[in-house]
């Protein structure tokens, strides 16, 4: 028993071919049977299937919510109450949440039942789910490889079936990537459709929460479920998104040149690029070929800024208040400095240490005033990328799956990881990874990145049906 | 040293007063706004600062600031930003505060100060910015540990910090009494200084007279009273002169004031000042403030004291003293400002409130927005005593305590059930004078060889038997007239 959509599984409850109960026990087996992979750090299995009965029986009442039926997994770094929550960090072990975040309220009042939480890099930093202090998680499809991150848990989970959706985070790349990476979808709604509060904040201003699901169409029930102003997230867009425009003529699209044109993109996806562009030139799209010469400025700018803002945010994990504290520590200095130091994992510390240089007093306007400034321009310069086009093609990223310890002695080969798909963060764009294709000789799949206008969501969602359709 | 070389030196004072808002829940979160509830009974998860968790402001505080700014002339800069800034203390649970850096909601400005005699003088405002306050650390309360009350933590504040245009420590003293005064009228903050909900730092410095340049300053801390802050700048004043004096020079640095003895100490020196990394809060949008709203906010504003003291001088003709008096405290200018509402004689209403009215609120221990008498009647009592009906002290200490909770009864009703209106009718009066004079005629003759003290002594028999309705004009006019026939 395999669900591909929330459709399949809310139609087969319907003709009570099975019941939620099967769901969610299908799904427990499923990750008992495959514990190795590491995609979990908690498993809520008896919760689940009480939440099943319960929710079985609205069901047979006609009185169930949207989302009954999806069986739904969360990051670890998006609270709920009474429950576990830790950023896949040790200074956050054994920390339970006193609330619940905005998205978890909402996909549970409509039905959803969460069967779990999921790992991820530490403090969702990081692009191979490797910086997690709970260990690393592997991919399904090649368990020696890395599920991509750093939302790495949620990507194995749905793809190992592990559950039918996710909820991941997306700083930089974070759940687009991961995506790529095991052959799903995944998306990043624009910046300010999903409340934040609840999430553990990594970099405010790029941070948000979506989707990861096996088909664009549940992406897009998922948004509308979480999406939405909320009171407790001044940053959340004051309107829901508009709905799509009913357009008759086809959107123009525009593609990276670069994208297929460079030799840092693996020569297949490049190739594969190619053929789906000239498969919706077929279709009657108008597709065109940009220049966007400013790739190299992103993810410096993206890294500056990121860093900037993580290294305040993770001001508040520091041994007082909750969290770990180092229990040799004597004195207030010396509690911060060693809950901090045996707390944190190499990866976060090294961004606070360059978040803390990037504000510091003499270097404030050298590195963040610059940051800032490249990203007021690629803003500037990505709107008018889209004055012309509905959309933006790009690889989702580089290169498959790669294998575990490849990249992690290498920072920068790393953070070059997210070069296609930062931009989203950066300008705030709504962005999804659709699987594409699969590597020649290892078979490991990977995504194409649609980007569309801000607020746009829903316009993306229609034309990435319309290529999932093309592309099966 | 002698005190001609301390005169050689001007004093340079600037303030900075942080201001806890009364709004009903703190800056950036639903969390109630009070003092003195046991300890972390107001602490959500936000206030807690736990993951995850996000600020929002609470627009109660922006519209705070905005009467603050239109009370004093500050311009209000929309839209209003917000900064962090970072640095780790126990009582500090985000790790940052949420406060203003480069673009502070209110600046410009001045407030203006008054010596007894009237003399005027402008202190020139630099800025106002909205943060949040943090817990409250409390060292002295267990043997081992420092123990944390995130209560405050939160609370809104409102920090003024004035241009150094002060140069003397009665001017500081002048000043945060006046933003004290100015506060409280707008109710927006307590301006209780024990409390902590307001407290002030001072910027300090020397320089000889006629110098072009400030000193080099010493910024001041932990002042709990404004006559702290005095003795604090006095101190300092001293210090300052008499180590440049010995040939040293001042060191920019953070001092702390030590109440029991009126001295100050280092707290830290520039070298170890900290970098706050200040940078804008990406959890909070600008807000954008409407001329519409700021004229709504106009519209809701209480009469300020600088125009209430303004009226009171020119167009009431009141003396400095009275009308300093009636404005320093909002309720009772609030009160006397209802009572002229009712009676145009306004030093009469004046008198009447800072005499008999506050005796006896004294008296029964009561605050003067608990006052038992009504406008009406204290206009009638005016009206009673101007018509020459019953006398002042009659009207103070018989008519006044009968109204008290009536307030339905006016003073003409009090004094007619007592009898006590005066008798216009000079015949009866002249009647018990001759009577009076006939009953002494050894203190008739005292009179007439020259002891003028006896009509004091016929004054009081009469009043005394006419059961106080003598008019003691008319009676004493009428005693000296007999007397000297």
């Amino acid at each position: 028993m395999v669900f591909h959509s929330l459709k399949e599984v809310q139609s087969e409850l319907s003709s009570k071919s099975i019941t939620l109960n099967n769901v969610v026990s299908q799904y427990l087996q499923n990750i008992e049977a495959r514990m190795n992979l590491n995609a979990f750090l908690e498993v809520w299995g008896d919760e689940a299937l009480a939440q099943a009965e319960l929710i079985q029986q609205k069901i047979d009442n006609g009185t169930a919510g949207k989302l009954a039926g999806m069986v739904i997994a969360i990051k670890d770094n998006i609270c709920y109450k009474n429950h576990k929550v830790s950023a896949s960090s040790k200074i956050l072990e054994g920390f339970e949440s006193l609330y619940s975040a905005t998205v978890v309220e909402r996909i549970l009042a409509e039905d959803a039942i969460i069967i779990g939480r999921l790992n991820c890099d530490e403090f969702a930093m990081g692009s191979s789910n490797e910086t997690s202090y709970y260990g690393p998680v592997k991919n399904p499809l090649n368990e020696n490889c890395v599920p991509g991150g750093s939302s790495g848990g949620a990507s194995a989970a749905v793809a190992a079936d592990f559950c039918l959706a996710a909820l991941g985070s997306d700083t930089g790349g974070s759940i687009r990537q991961p995506a790529s990476f095991t052959g799903i979808v995944g998306m990043k709604p624009t910046y300010g459709a999903v409340s934040r509060y609840g999430l553990i904040a990594y970099a405010s201003s790029f941070d948000q929460i979506g989707p990861m699901t096996k088909c664009v169409e549940d992406a897009e029930v998922l948004l509308q479920v979480i999406g939405g102003p909320d009171a407790y997230d001044s940053t959340t867009l004051l309107e829901k998104l508009p709905s799509a425009k009913n357009n008759s003529d086809k959107p123009k699209i525009a593609y990276l040149k670069e994208a297929v044109e460079s030799p840092a993109v693996h020569p297949e996806i490049r190739a594969r690029l190619n053929e789906i562009l000239e498969k919706l030139k077929s279709e009657g799209y108008v597709v065109e070929p940009i220049s966007f010469p400013y790739l190299d400025y992103m993810v410096p700018a993206y890294y500056v800024l990121t860093t900037a803002e993580a290294s305040s945010n993770l001001a508040r994990f520091d041994g007082i208040n909750y969290g770990y504290r180092s229990k040799e520590a004597k004195g207030i200095d010396e509690t911060y400095r060693k809950s901090r130091t045996e707390g944190f994992g190499r990866e976060v510390k090294r961004r606070i240490l360059l978040g803390s240089f990037v504000l510091s007093s003499g270097y404030i306007d050298a590195y963040y005033g610059t940051g800032q400034r490249v990203r007021r321009v690629l803003q500037e310069k990505t709107k008018a990328i889209f004055e012309q086009y509905a959309f933006l093609l790009s690889p989702t990223c580089t290169d498959v799956a790669f294998e575990f310890g490849a990249k992690s002695k290498d920072p920068i080969a790393m953070y070059m990881q997210d070069i296609f798909t930062v931009h989203a963060n950066l300008t705030g764009n709504p962005a999804i990874s659709i699987p594409c294709g699969k590597e020649s000789t290892t078979g490991l799949p990977f995504g194409i990145q649609v980007t569309a206008r801000h607020k746009e969501d829903n316009d993306l969602f229609v034309f990435s049906k319309a290529l999932e359709a093309l592309l099966s | 040293m002698e005190q001609a070389v301390y005169d050689q030196y001007e004093l340079v004072v600037g303030l900075e007063v942080h201001m806890q808002l009364k709004t009903a829940s703190k800056a950036y979160a639903s969390d109630a706004n009070l003092f003195g509830a046991l300890p972390n009974t107001l602490v959500s998860p936000i206030t807690l600062g736990h993951p995850g968790t996000l600020p929002k402001v609470n627009t109660q505080s922006v519209d705070f600031a905005i009467k603050l700014a239109l009370a004093s002339d500050m311009k209000i800069n929309t839209p209003v930003f917000f900064a962090r800034k970072n640095y780790f203390y126990a009582d500090l649970p985000k790790g940052y505060q949420i406060t203003q850096d480069k673009t502070p909601i209110c600046t410009g400005g001045e407030i203006v100060i008054r010596e007894d005699d009237g003399t005027e003088k402008r202190i020139g405002i630099t800025r106002a910015h909205l943060e949040e306050d943090a817990g409250k650390s409390m060292h002295d309360q267990d043997p081992f540990d420092t123990l944390v009350d995130l209560n405050r933590a939160g609370v809104p504040l409102i920090e003024v910090v004035s241009e150094p245009d002060m140069r003397t420590s009665r001017e500081a003293y002048l000043y945060l009494t006046e933003v004290r005064k100015l506060v409280r009228y707008l109710d927006i903050c307590d301006g209780n200084m024990e409390e902590g909900s307001l407290r002030c730092d001072a910027n300090i410095s020397v320089r000889k007279k006629g110098a072009p340049e400030f000193g080099t300053r010493c910024e001041v801390k932990n002042m709990n009273s404004i006559r702290n802050v005095q003795r604090a700048i006095e101190h300092e004043m001293t210090r300052q002169i008499d180590i440049i004096e010995a040939g040293g020079v001042i060191n920019q640095e953070t001092r702390s004031f030590n109440a029991a003895d009126g001295t100050t100490s280092l707290l830290r020196s520039k070298e170890d000042a900290q970098d706050y990394r200040y940078f804008p809060e990406p959890d909070l949008p600008p807000i954008v403030i409407t001329e519409d709203h700021i004229q709504r906010i106009h519209s809701t504003m209480p009469p300020l004291p600088k125009e209430l003291l303004h009226k009171y001088l020119k167009e009431f003709n009141l003396s400095e003293y009275d009308a300093n008096v009636l404005t320093s405290e909002k309720e009772t200018a609030l009160y006397y400002e209802r009572i002229i509402s009712k009676t145009t004689n306004y030093k009469a209403a004046c008198n009447w409130l800072m005499g008999p009215v506050k005796g006896y609120l004294k008296e029964q221990a009561l605050e003067i927005e608990q006052s038992p008498f009504t406008p009406e009647q204290l206009a009638s009592i005016i009206n009673l005593v101007d018509a020459g009906k019953v006398s002042s002290s009659t009207a103070a200490e018989k008519i006044l305590p009968a109204l008290a909770n009536h307030s339905s009864k006016m003073a003409e009703d009090v004094a007619a059930e007592l009898n006590l209106i005066q008798d216009a009718d000079d015949d009866s009066i002249k009647q018990i004078a001759e009577e009076i004079l006939a009953a002494w005629p050894d203190k008739v003759a005292a009179y007439k060889a020259g002891n003028k003290g006896m009509l004091g002594l016929f004054m009081g028999e009469l009043m005394k038997k006419s059961g106080g309705k003598a008019n003691p004009k008319t009676a004493s006019g009428l005693i000296q007239q007999l007397l000297d026939q």
